[in-house]
């Protein structure tokens, strides 16, 4: 395919996109909102959970939760390193808390309270990071987190979860709960339009696929999940059949269940609102290594973000709409 | 449980515990002696006096919390956990081998009566304070006693910990600064001086006391003390010396995790009344179970004890 037909490729799929994207049927839900909903469903039903905030209560929601259960509601101020280690402290009395911050400093800035107070010994804390990737669009790279899903994946014992809509995010927070051990759950400041059920289950290390298709697999994460879809919509009207699977479970992940995916594909591609070293990319090259499968990666090229209008500038600036991943599409399957 | 406030009886299991101590840190191997014998005389009294634990339930939920925030003076630790039998005692002198439950620094997983992981140094103390939280907001009376070092005190989590303790009047937390007025190399006055610690605790809405740090009957007396405060957390600068009881090693910061020769070694033990050619006396002298048989009269509390902890039993026709 030449440059010219890329570029007239890439606007086909910008209207078709628009089209899709303007369809009154898709509900878009705000994940943040449904997180601290469902914190405080979750505190109704166990008496365990304790809930600490890094001074952003009414941005992380967490102050719902506040306003009822004043008593289990720890405010740490702007001190992610304390609440972490705080958090470790109540959860070795039995509790289990919930840490909230922005991710960059949730996930970052704690980071070796993380490490050491609650991985080595794996106890039962749940880390939540909010505003992740460029959501925060306008405060520029250092409250955007393209790095978090890196350096908690990286940590053993840990769980990394990616939701892809406000569906997922109370459905995580339960299995959270579930789970005995830490949790690390991404959020987005960004409304998402719906990509799951309410009523579907979710199972920790289960991907699960959105749309089918038979050409090519998309392997998507958070943000980008819906950017697949629409992607997968355009490159139906050139006769390209894509799948698109919701990697939503960065770590476990069933990797048996990803090569099921995989299987009769002529390519895989991987999308996240995230650096290409160490999320969803690192992920799925390290799955399908030694594989004949032409695979190739949508994500953030090994750079910063910056403050921008709007979240779509940024998306189009580091390359996240669904006309790149359509892009990749079209260059896995011409290989 | 046996308990003491005799401070002579204290000082005899402080000489015995820096004993082990000396052992665990060995010869020609690098180990952390300085601080943990700075701070063995306030580890002998809690858990020789003040603490309320369990060693044949280590997760009772009504006991008393201890955790090193400098979790390098660990030795000192596990050495009052062994003589109470929370593992057999012959695991002091496996201490950092490969595989061991003892490690470096403390890890809550691996060994019994251990309350947290801690050792990259700043968060035990916040973790302190959780736990002080978390037991309180379930209505238990268990305290939380925490070592926190000098040195440490450079980390900036230290102090906003000191805010959520004063903030959040955590009185049922009592946290002991060991100032033994070294860091690794050289004095804290001349390299990084973070003091002057009772006005900096003061400011921070802390109760305040300022102790000698060996003097057993004034550890006793601020461990008493600290019960007494309300509505804020209880802080004691001890006022140590790095390698005390070790005559070589006292104020010398070589030995923050130096290495002992064999003359080092045999020293230290023969100043701390040990005769080094003696085998290593593997019974412990406090477990539940020692006491339970020195008091022949407990037969049903001998069998749960020793039903729960058959690693202790004593062998076939053998007396504790």
């Amino acid at each position: 395919m030449s440059a010219t037909q890329t570029v007239t490729a890439m606007q086909t799929a910008s209207a078709a996109e628009t089209a899709i994207r303007t369809q009154p049927a898709i509900r878009m839900q705000n994940p943040r909102e449904v997180y601290g909903r469902t914190l405080v469903e979750l505190g109704h039903s166990d008496p365990r959970i304790v809930v600490l905030e890094g001074d952003l209560g009414k941005s992380t929601m967490t102050c719902y939760f506040e306003q009822e259960f004043p008593d289990r509601f720890f405010e740490m101020g702007i001190g992610e390193a304390n609440m972490t280690s705080f958090a470790a402290g109540l959860s070795l009395t039995g509790k289990v808390p919930f840490t909230n911050s922005f991710a960059v400093f949730a996930a970052g800035r704690a980071y070796d309270q993380i490490r050491m107070g609650v991985c080595i010994p794996k106890l039962n804390v749940k880390i939540v990071g909010s505003s992740a990737g460029f959501s925060d669009f306008g405060d520029g790279s250092s409250h955007q987190t393209i790095d978090d899903v890196a350096i908690m994946r990286v940590l053993p014992n840990m769980t990394v979860l990616v939701p892809a809509d406000a569906n997922e995010v109370r459905k995580m927070a339960y299995a959270a709960v579930q789970h005995v051990g830490p949790v690390y759950i991404r959020i987005t400041r960004n409304d998402m339009p719906d990509v799951t059920s309410e009523d579907e289950p979710f199972v920790i290390g289960r991907p699960v696929l959105i749309r089918d298709g038979s050409d090519v697999v998309i392997f998507a994460m958070g943000q980008m999940v819906s950017e697949s879809v629409w992607a997968a919509e355009a490159l139906e009207l050139e006769g390209i059949s894509a799948r698109v699977v919701n990697v939503s479970s960065l770590k476990p992940v069933d990797e048996a269940a990803l090569h099921e995916y995989a299987r009769g594909m002529r390519g895989i591609v991987t999308a996240e609102e995230h650096s290409l070293i160490g999320g969803l990319a690192s992920l799925i090259s390290w799955v399908f290594r030694g594989r004949p499968t032409p695979l190739d990666s949508v994500g953030v090229e090994d750079r910063w973000g910056q403050s921008a209008h709007s979240y779509a500038e940024l998306q189009q600036e580091y390359g996240l709409t669904a006309s790149h991943v359509a892009a990749k599409v079209r260059a896995v399957l011409e290989r | 449980m046996r308990r003491t406030r005799d401070p002579a009886e204290l000082a005899r299991i402080a000489r015995l515990i820096r004993s082990h101590i000396v052992r665990m840190v060995g010869i020609d191997q690098k180990g952390h002696l300085g601080g943990s014998c700075s701070a063995a005389d306030i580890v002998t009294a809690l858990y020789f006096y003040k603490m309320r634990f369990d060693p044949a339930r280590p997760d009772w939920p009504d006991r008393d919390r201890f955790l090193l925030s400098k979790g390098h003076s660990a030795l000192a630790q596990y050495a009052c956990l062994a003589e109470w039998g929370f593992f057999p005692k012959r695991e002091l002198l496996r201490v950092k081998q490969l595989g061991a439950m003892l490690q470096g620094h403390p890890e809550v997983d691996r060994t019994p009566g251990i309350e947290a992981n801690t050792g990259s140094l700043g968060q035990g103390i916040s973790m302190a304070c959780g736990m002080a939280a978390g037991l309180r907001l379930d209505g238990r009376t268990s305290r939380v006693y925490c070592i926190l070092g000098d040195g440490e005190t450079c980390e900036g989590q230290v102090w906003e910990a000191s805010h959520a303790a004063s903030f959040y009047k955590l009185d049922n937390l009592c946290v002991f600064l060991d100032n033994n007025g070294l860091m690794t190399n050289g004095k804290l006055t001349d390299r990084y001086n973070t003091g002057p610690y009772p006005e900096k605790w003061r400011a921070f809405g802390w109760h305040v006391l300022e102790i000698d740090g060996h003097d057993l009957p004034a550890i006793l007396d601020a461990l008493d003390t600290a019960e007494t405060a309300k509505g804020r957390p209880t802080m004691v600068v001890a006022h140590t010396v790095k390698g005390k009881g070790v005559a070589f090693a006292e104020g010398r910061p070589e030995f923050h995790n130096g290495i002992m020769n064999r003359a080092h070694y045999e020293d230290a033990l023969r100043g701390l009344g040990v005769d080094p050619a003696e085998p290593f006396n593997e019974q412990p002298e406090f477990s539940a179970l020692a006491i339970a048989r020195r008091g022949s009269d407990s037969a049903p509390e001998r069998s749960r004890l020793e039903a729960a902890r058959p690693d202790l039993r004593a062998p076939a026709g053998g007396a504790a």
